[in-house]
């Protein structure tokens, strides 16, 4: 067994977890983290620890570390006052415990005081060879076991992003978005201080887990810039990284005798950095999840050659616009390519790249044809545009006056079958020919108002339908970038 | 404190590690510089050379397109009578004219976060101001250097330009790969540019180099 993954179990797979500090008042850290871990059915014990043995959320508690059973418990879950943590973590070693989240705060954010206190903290685990997470995070989730070990709410779907992060509130805005797409997460940690583990060790640990495919992480500072990139290159050898990086202007230009150096901002010098590593580099929350979501659920481009098909006009052109602006190959048409499409659709369809229906579909051209584009060898990736006006209009339809008569109830149940139709088409013919396949309508944000069932559809076969075009072509452009750098240093 | 190196021996230096520098040599006086100017043909260029200098151009410390042993007598004696006391042991540096449209400005920096780094841009006047730059972590391998050329918005320059071949691609990502290992390897240097690195036929010739040593 991989040493990585073992060290890493007890955090991410406990098989018991002891909650200290827990509170019978529903406002504190103590009482969240096992209401949390409680109430998204965390799969192993829970021992709930409460200074005068309260009943809380109707469970007994303990009022010590040392009554709880030697050997059940892999995690503590430190909530308890920054004070108390070094005589906790010493009973916790008695038990068995072999990982600790430290929520508690007081610790190297609190002034000099506290980073000696937290000094200690690091002393005293790594003597015990307790891994140590934290302190003064969030918390972490790990859905393979449905463990929400938080003092937040989010909990997302499983899947196979994981999340590392120096801030618990963009931890929370990535498995947000995780629960509005539904496109999940393994492991999601919220690094705290990182006094002992730090982003490049969850990083590096990502890279090794059989049960994340992608690696998503927000970075303020880093202690070792050299070690952090050997970390993220050790993952970008074997997967996608993403990373945002926040403060990246506050620090501003150093002062400089040579040119280089007048012209070394630190934005500057990281970018190129992320491109050395491999790393996709995000500018914000939204892009950093989409990005992320896209790595964990659509195969890897073989090139940048890209195919748009599109029902109208409009969106075709400014997606053709954006595939340039990023890079992207908007190649022409294929001879053979053209006479297939000529073959199932009516002779005023755009006859290039996009290719534009122009209104000729009927009842099988959409997943004919997202079929055999992708299926061309001179395409490595789709973008199909324009899902969801059928179902658009059956909303329109069925919320008429005129419904059902009319015919209405008909045709408004056969639109939204066939944008259901469309969506699962689209998935199905990216997995047939392992070739991205991305489907973008800012209808989904009807999720709200009525659920149109052509994002809904693409939501069910587990892909994410993206908002706008431009979001779909800059993902895709993130996937192409990657899969390039593998491609370029496969042979090293 | 640190101090910087003369031309000459900071290109000494960038020679020792394989990158390709305009040829040039060092004179005491006017005669040696004549007589060198003579080998290396017209027209040739002049500049005053030594630790303590800088930036010559903003002292008028440079002379190009000397055609004949003439001009390069006549700006030798100038350039010598134009020597500070504080220039210490400056002497004549006799070099060849290095002619190219495209000019690119390569550098060594020592982040605080990431260490050596290693930077390519487009050079020239507009050069700090286009700030058309890319940076890489040392050392560097040949495939990071050939990306940091791609990189560059003004990458298209690199291709054949206005008469001009396309530059040799694989000599140009080696002298990054080679600044990074003066990075990696060189302790003592705090900062390096190659300033301007001009771009003659398809050879990236290194004509001004300026190296900044960190004394422990």
């Amino acid at each position: 067994m991989n040493n990585l993954v073992e060290r890493f179990r007890p955090l991410f797979y406990p098989r018991g977890i002891v909650i200290t500090g827990v509170s019978a008042h529903p406002g504190k850290f103590g009482f969240a983290s096992l209401h949390n871990l409680l109430c998204h059915g965390y799969e192993g014990e829970i021992f709930p620890v409460n200074r005068d043995g309260a009943e809380v959320l109707d469970r007994p508690t303990c009022r010590d570390v040392a009554e709880i059973p030697s050997g059940r418990a892999d995690l503590a879950f430190l909530c308890t006052p920054a004070v108390a943590n070094i005589e906790n973590l010493l009973a916790c070693a008695r038990i068995g415990v072999r990982a600790a989240f430290v929520v508690s705060g007081g610790y190297s954010e609190a002034g000099e005081e506290g980073a000696a206190a937290e000094r200690e903290l690091v002393k005293v685990a790594r003597d015990l060879g307790i891994l140590l997470a934290g302190p003064n995070g969030q918390g972490l989730v790990s859905t393979a076991v449905k463990m929400c070990a938080q003092i937040v709410p989010p909990y997302p779907p499983p899947g196979r992003i994981s999340a590392v992060s120096q801030s618990g509130n963009i931890l929370s805005s990535y498995m947000n978005y995780g629960q509005l797409t539904g496109i999940g997460f393994s492991k999601g940690v919220s690094a705290g201080n990182g006094a002992s583990l730090g982003l490049g060790d969850y990083i590096e640990y990502f890279a090794e887990d059989p049960d994340t495919a992608v690696g998503l992480a927000y970075l303020e500072g880093l202690r070792d810039g050299r070690d952090f990139v050997q970390r993220a290159m050790a993952c970008t050898r074997r997967k996608p990284l993403v990373l945002l990086k926040g403060g990246v202007t506050s620090r501003g230009q150093k002062a400089a005798s040579s040119h280089t150096g007048s012209l070394a901002s630190n934005d500057r010098i990281f970018s190129g950095i992320c491109r050395q590593a491999g790393i996709a580099r995000a500018e914000t929350v939204e892009e950093a999840y989409e990005v992320a979501a896209t790595f964990a659920t659509q195969p890897l481009p073989r090139g940048n050659r890209v195919v748009i098909l599109t029902a109208a006009g409009g969106w075709g052109v400014l997606c053709a616009d954006a595939c340039v602006r990023a890079g992207l190959d908007l190649i022409a048409l294929p001879e053979d390519l053209r006479a297939r499409i000529d073959a199932v659709l009516p002779a005023r369809w755009s006859r290039n790249n996009p290719v534009d229906m122009a209104g000729g579909e009927t009842r099988e051209t959409i997943p004919e044809l997202l079929d055999c584009i992708a299926a061309h060898e001179g395409v490595d990736a789709v973008i199909y545009l324009g899902l969801g006006i059928q179902a658009a209009q059956a909303h329109v339809m069925k919320s008429s006056p005129y419904y059902p008569g009319h015919g209405l109830d008909r045709i408004a149940d056969f639109h939204e079958r066939q944008d259901r139709r469309y969506a699962e088409a689209a998935t199905a013919a990216s997995a047939r020919h392992a070739k991205p396949v991305l489907c973008a309508t800012e209808l989904v944000y009807t999720d709200r108002a009525y659920g149109n069932s052509a994002p809904l559809a693409v939501a069910e076969s587990g892909r994410l339908c993206y908002p706008s075009a431009h979001r779909a072509v800059n993902a895709l452009a993130h996937l192409c970038a990657y899969a390039a750098y593998r491609r370029a240093r496969e042979n090293e | 404190m640190s101090r910087t190196l003369s031309e000459y021996d900071s290109k000494q230096l960038l020679r020792e590690y394989g990158v390709a520098t305009v040829s040039e040599h060092l004179a005491a006086d006017a005669d040696a510089a004549v007589a060198r100017a003579t080998r290396i043909g017209f027209p040739a260029v002049l500049k005053l050379c030594g630790a303590a200098i800088a930036h010559k151009t903003e002292r008028d410390l440079v002379r190009l397109g000397l055609a004949d042993a003439a001009a390069v007598r006549a700006a030798a004696t100038e350039l010598l009578a134009r020597r500070r006391p504080e220039d210490g042991d400056a002497q004549l540096l006799v070099q060849a004219m290095v002619r190219g449209r495209r000019e690119l400005i390569v550098g060594l920096v020592r982040d605080a976060q990431f260490g050596p780094c290693v930077m390519l841009g487009m050079g020239g006047i507009l050069a700090e101001a286009m700030r058309d730059v890319v940076f890489r972590m040392a050392p560097l391998t040949l495939q990071d250097a050939r990306e940091m050329l791609a990189e560059i918005k003004a990458a298209h320059l690199l291709d054949a330009f206005r008469g001009e071949p396309a530059v040799d691609r694989d000599a140009l990502a080696n002298i990054l790969v080679a600044v990074g290992r003066i990075g990696v390897e060189r302790e003592t240097v705090a900062s390096l540019d190659i300033n301007p690195l001009i771009v003659a036929g398809a050879t990236a010739i290194a004509v001004d180099a300026l190296v900044e040593i960190a004394d422990a």
